[in-house]
């Protein structure tokens, strides 16, 4: 597909835990982490693609791996070019095409700079802007995320959480990127600033045609932001498709209970009876054997204990990796 | 009949130029067996409301300025600390957001559960750790026996939560202060921590005054519902009459913030600007310069809460029209 802008393949993302002082001495290896473990995941141009995943999942190191933020094994492919064996000065212009916006904006931004600093930095770094043009595409870009030219003069202490969240997505657009990818960008926010971001992010969308990479533990929002949806467990990716076929539709035992856990507000309700998935997400370094999931899966068959799920393939308009839609279903 | 009856309760802060109130005439009651929602953003006065009730404020900072909190016929607020310690993890426990930090790295489960028992009832050290046992198999641990003798790091963070509440429920209080029990939590997590608790309640007839920011935890746990901004009580009664038909408009504004009652991709009606600093509160009606609705009136005088249905109330003069109008 010719306008595909991100293709990622059999992509991973190995740490080494560290070693307990006993094992030093004994001169053994350090374990091996696979926080991201074969992943696939294409993003075409203009496309806003939600990735979803309960804490230890990989879903941040995947994110990382795009802007090679953490050493990383496999293929990303921006535009064509793998990114993950490009040389200093392809990255940097990488980095001018693809931007990260963090979930924490307050530990993200340097205390010791002004807003109007932090932005001006970047252009400078970039050599995008002449000098003198320097204030006016500050501002420029303190009013695009809805915030007054007067907190060019403020430090990130004293803002709100919202107001630094604003400062980070403008900061990641100072480059005028491509593409953003946004690790929980609202997921430190309270409910009315959460609804205030999200809408400058369809805003900044719909109006600059940015390709979006959003990671999030919270489905409502992921749905409501992208067009399609990935979800992670324990490193691989275990569903992919339309936002709408992932939340109505739910083909993988996870996704059906990440679904169900989802606290609603309907009414009436006959108080529905709370999901009854049991257990907790394992370690990512103590991974179970077969597919990863089911010590915890309502469906769980001999299979899922011993074999690795297949790899991921379509089920109707989603696609998912899961044992229990085992031939080719036709599409 | 009431179990807990909180009147016109203020918390203040000192600063260094004056006393700022967190939490200003809350009010609500509890009933055996209900739980109550304080729902409120980051701010708000839901977290220092909840402390306040069980006087687990720093007290060099914080004191209770009005109110009063009736509990079996006294009233908390004037309870000397000792009879104070009493009542508290025996008649009203209390669990946090952020188990591992409540829970004493140094004492293994069964001690941290046995504990309130010696204490409070002076059981033996044997009974209470056979007691132990029974409290871990209720929130659900498994192998209660052989979990007795480790320590909380080796419990991931839901089972840290369930032993805090095994911790909380020794003594069978019959009130249980739960402020943001899941908030640290996966999802999938959190839903197991809301039926035990959904489940204590049936099962004993616990009330459980339920701290939290999430309005679909809200609405799958609680019976009524506190709405918080600014310390003040903007709505509360039953939570479906809140949730479905809100007579305030920072209830309204928070329902249509969520992204789930949205069309997908839709803008938001998001509530603008952000909440005041506790220091720096506006005049008259807190939530009044971030508020369609507001006018001169707003903007003078503090708006008291008025009944506008059967246990529902709201505190804004404009509540009629709250729901008429679009987003």
């Amino acid at each position: 597909m010719n306008d595909l802008l991100v293709d990622v393949r059999d992509l991973s993302v190995r740490y080494t835990l560290s070693r307990s002082f006993a094992d030093l001495l004994r001169r053994k290896p350090g374990r091996e982490l696979a926080a991201v473990d074969g992943a696939h995941l294409a993003i075409r141009k203009g496309e806003a693609v939600g990735l979803v995943g309960e804490s230890g999942s990989g879903k941040s190191s995947l994110g990382r791996a795009l802007l090679r933020l953490t050493p990383a094994t496999g293929e990303v492919r921006f535009d064509g070019t793998d990114v993950l064996r490009q040389d200093r000065r392809s990255l940097l212009a990488y980095r001018k095409r693809a931007q990260m916006v963090f979930q924490d904006p307050l530990a993200s931004l340097n205390p010791r700079f002004k807003v109007g600093e932090a932005l001006a930095e970047v252009l400078r770094v970039h050599r995008l802007t002449r000098r003198e043009e320097i204030p006016g595409r500050v501002a420029a870009l303190l009013d695009t995320v809805g915030l007054d030219t007067e907190f060019a003069d403020r430090r990130p202490r004293g803002l709100s959480g919202g107001q630094c969240q604003r400062v980070g997505i403008a900061r990641a657009l100072a480059v005028e990127p491509e593409f953003i990818i946004a690790d929980e960008p609202v997921s430190a926010l309270d409910l009315s600033i959460q609804a205030q971001i999200l809408n400058l992010f369809l805003r900044l969308q719909r109006e600059m045609q940015l390709t979006m990479l959003f990671i999030s533990h919270d489905l409502g929002v992921v749905h409501h932001l992208c067009q399609r949806v990935a979800v992670m467990y324990l490193g691989r990716i275990v569903e992919e498709g339309p936002a709408d076929e992932i939340f109505y539709h739910p083909k993988h035992p996870y996704t059906q209970s990440l679904v169900e856990a989802m606290p609603r507000v309907e009414f009436p309700k006959g108080r529905r009876e709370l999901p009854r998935l049991e257990g907790e997400p394992p370690s990512p370094a103590d991974k179970p054997p077969g597919c990863a999931f089911h010590p915890r899966c309502p469906h769980v068959m001999d299979a899922c204990r011993q074999d690795p799920p297949p790899s991921i393939r379509r089920v109707g308009a989603a696609a998912t990796a899961c044992h229990l839609y085992p031939e080719t279903e036709k599409a | 009949m009431t179990l807990l009856d909180v009147a016109g309760l203020r918390t203040e802060f000192a600063t260094p130029t004056r006393a700022v109130a967190a939490v200003d005439g809350l009010s609500f009651q509890l009933r055996p067996g209900e739980i109550l929602g304080l729902v409120g953003e980051s701010g708000s006065g839901k977290t220092v409301a909840c402390r306040s009730l069980l006087r687990l404020l720093p007290s060099r900072r914080a004191r209770i300025a009005a109110g009063t909190v009736m509990f079996e016929n006294r009233d908390l607020m004037r309870l000397s600390e000792a009879e104070m310690r009493v009542v508290r993890g025996r008649d009203i426990a209390m669990i946090f957001q952020n188990p591992a930090s409540h829970l004493d790295p140094v004492f293994t489960v069964g001690d941290l559960i046995a504990e309130p028992l010696i204490w409070h009832f002076g059981e033996s050290r044997r009974a209470a750790r056979k007691r132990a046992v029974e409290l871990l198999r209720q929130v659900g641990i498994p192998d209660p026996a052989g979990q007795i003798e480790r320590y909380p790091h080796q419990f991931s963070g839901g089972m840290k939560q369930r032993v805090m509440i095994a911790a909380a429920l020794a003594c069978e209080p019959k009130i249980l202060l739960a402020d943001e029990p899941t908030t640290a939590l996966d999802v999938t997590v959190q839903a197991q921590i809301l039926r035990l608790l959904l489940d204590l309640r049936d099962r004993t007839g616990l009330a459980i005054v339920l701290v939290t920011h999430d309005i679909g935890v809200v609405a799958e746990t609680c019976d009524s519902v506190v709405v918080l901004y600014s310390g003040r009580v903007m709505e509360c009664g039953g939570t479906q009459d809140v949730l479905t038909r809100p007579r305030h408009p920072y209830t309204r504004g928070l329902l249509d913030s969520l992204p789930t009652t949205a069309a997908r991709g839709a803008e938001l009606p998001s509530i603008s600007g952000y909440p005041p600093p506790l220091d720096r509160l506006p005049q008259g009606c807190r939530f009044h310069p971030r508020c369609r609705f507001a006018i001169d009136r707003c903007r003078r005088e503090p708006i008291e809460l008025e009944t506008v249905d059967d246990g529902h109330a709201s505190a804004c003069v404009r509540w009629r029209e709250v729901m008429e109008v679009g987003p």
